[in-house]
């Protein structure tokens, strides 16, 4: 694999982390993250969607004019957004009960319109499908993380599995609203001074 | 060379951009309709599924019916909500009632389950079918420590609330909102099944 392709793959992991770095895409980032399954469930089924619209993007963008190209890429967003709930709903339903009222949310991600408009307008199917993957992998690692320390914290549990016991005062304040702020606001501090950081 | 250019002059006019929305509305169109039309029925049975494993599950007892083929629906009175009654049928003798209920008064939104009843009109068991409580908090009302307060007991005998309400059933911690809602449910499901059983 040639260097430029290399970095399109990677540069979503951590140099420009969509949640981390970019902070983008925070509406399903502190709403589904409760634990650490549903934010790998939303990681996925965002990664899932900017792989496909990405793709398509790239393959039609000599097609576009520039005036329309926005509410071009909505559409086409928004049709494949409504493809993914549909076939989780039929195929997935245990997935669909924990991500369904997010899942429409994936269209106002900001990260897919953003991927859109700044690389697959001006790139190829195939780099702009490395860009997706990178950058739905690491939206999949950030959310994952949030959830399972937001999980952890509020719920006593990890994945699911409870290790605190059933009874045990654990900080509820994590699993509501205000904790997603405090725990993405740590994660942020710790991601930009140690992994960023060694990175850059 | 030119031609490349002249298709150009015709993306950016004002007839290229309206024929290519109109083009990318029509294909986004199509794509939805035939994806809605493969997953209809597997979204269906999906929740068919999920409804007949929780009549199953709070059935009193052995049936050899389809209760979900042999339900009766009966209208709320002064609005348009329903409440669905299955009854578990061996031979022609009814064993059980499984009755799906609901409850707008919950933290989240709307609630639905399914609750089992005796002939009696004692509890069995109840199923959470639909719920949008705090994830790690009101999701509780589905474990064992508080929906077990609830089999053998009769709503139409004991105290049917809540401790906090002067009633007989410990609410779940820092739920106790879901709690009540679980109570509301069951409670217009009992008397669904009393109205059923007096012949009305």
């Amino acid at each position: 694999m040639d260097k430029t392709s290399f970095q399109n793959l990677t540069r979503g992991l951590i140099k420009e982390n969509p949640t981390f770095v970019m902070l983008l895409g925070m509406c399903p980032t502190l709403g589904v993250t409760t634990s650490a399954i549903n934010g790998l469930g939303m990681g996925i089924a965002t990664l899932f969607v900017l792989i496909l619209s990405n793709m398509a993007i790239a393959a039609v963008k000599n097609f576009i004019p520039d005036k329309v190209r926005i509410p071009c890429f909505i559409v086409i967003i928004a049709t494949f957004v409504t493809v993914v709930e549909l076939v989780m709903s039929a195929y997935l339903p245990g997935l669909y009960a924990a991500l369904g009222i997010f899942i429409p949310l994936i269209v106002v991600n900001c990260i897919i319109l953003g991927r859109a408009e700044a690389f697959a307008s001006k790139n190829t199917v195939f780099q702009s499908f490395l860009d997706a993957v990178g950058m739905g992998a690491g939206f999949t690692l950030s959310l994952t993380t949030l959830g399972l320390v937001r999980e952890i914290l509020g719920a006593g549990s990890a994945f699911g599995w409870n290790f605190a016991g059933s009874d045990a005062n654990t900080m509820l304040l994590f699993i509501m609203p205000p904790g997603a702020f405090l725990a993405l606001a740590g994660l942020i501090i710790l991601f930009n001074k140690f992994i960023k950081r060694s990175a850059d | 060379m030119l031609k490349k250019s002249n298709a150009k002059n015709f993306l950016s006019s004002l007839g290229g951009m309206i024929t290519v929305l109109t083009l990318v509305a029509i294909i986004s169109a199509i794509v939805l309709g035939v994806a809605y039309q493969v997953t209809k029925e597997p979204i269906e049975k999906a929740k068919n599924a999920r409804e007949l494993a929780a009549i199953q599950e709070v059935l009193p007892g052995e049936f050899d019916n389809n209760p979900f083929e042999d339900r009766i629906i009966r209208t709320q009175p002064g609005n348009r909500n329903t409440i669905e009654i299955y009854p578990g049928r061996q031979g022609s003798d009814v064993k059980g009632i499984a009755v799906k209920s609901y409850s707008d008064k919950a933290f989240g939104g709307r609630l639905e389950l399914i609750v089992g009843f005796f002939l009696d009109g004692t509890i069995n068991g109840f199923k959470i079918i639909e719920q949008k409580e705090t994830p790690g908090l009101g999701t509780k009302i589905s474990e064992e420590k508080f929906s077990g307060q609830f089999k053998g007991f009769d709503p139409s005998r004991g105290v049917f609330k809540v401790r906090q309400d002067g009633g007989e059933i410990d609410a779940v911690t820092a739920a106790t909102i879901s709690s009540r809602a679980v109570i509301d449910a069951i409670d217009r499901a009992h008397k669904a099944y009393l109205k059923l059983n007096a012949g009305k």
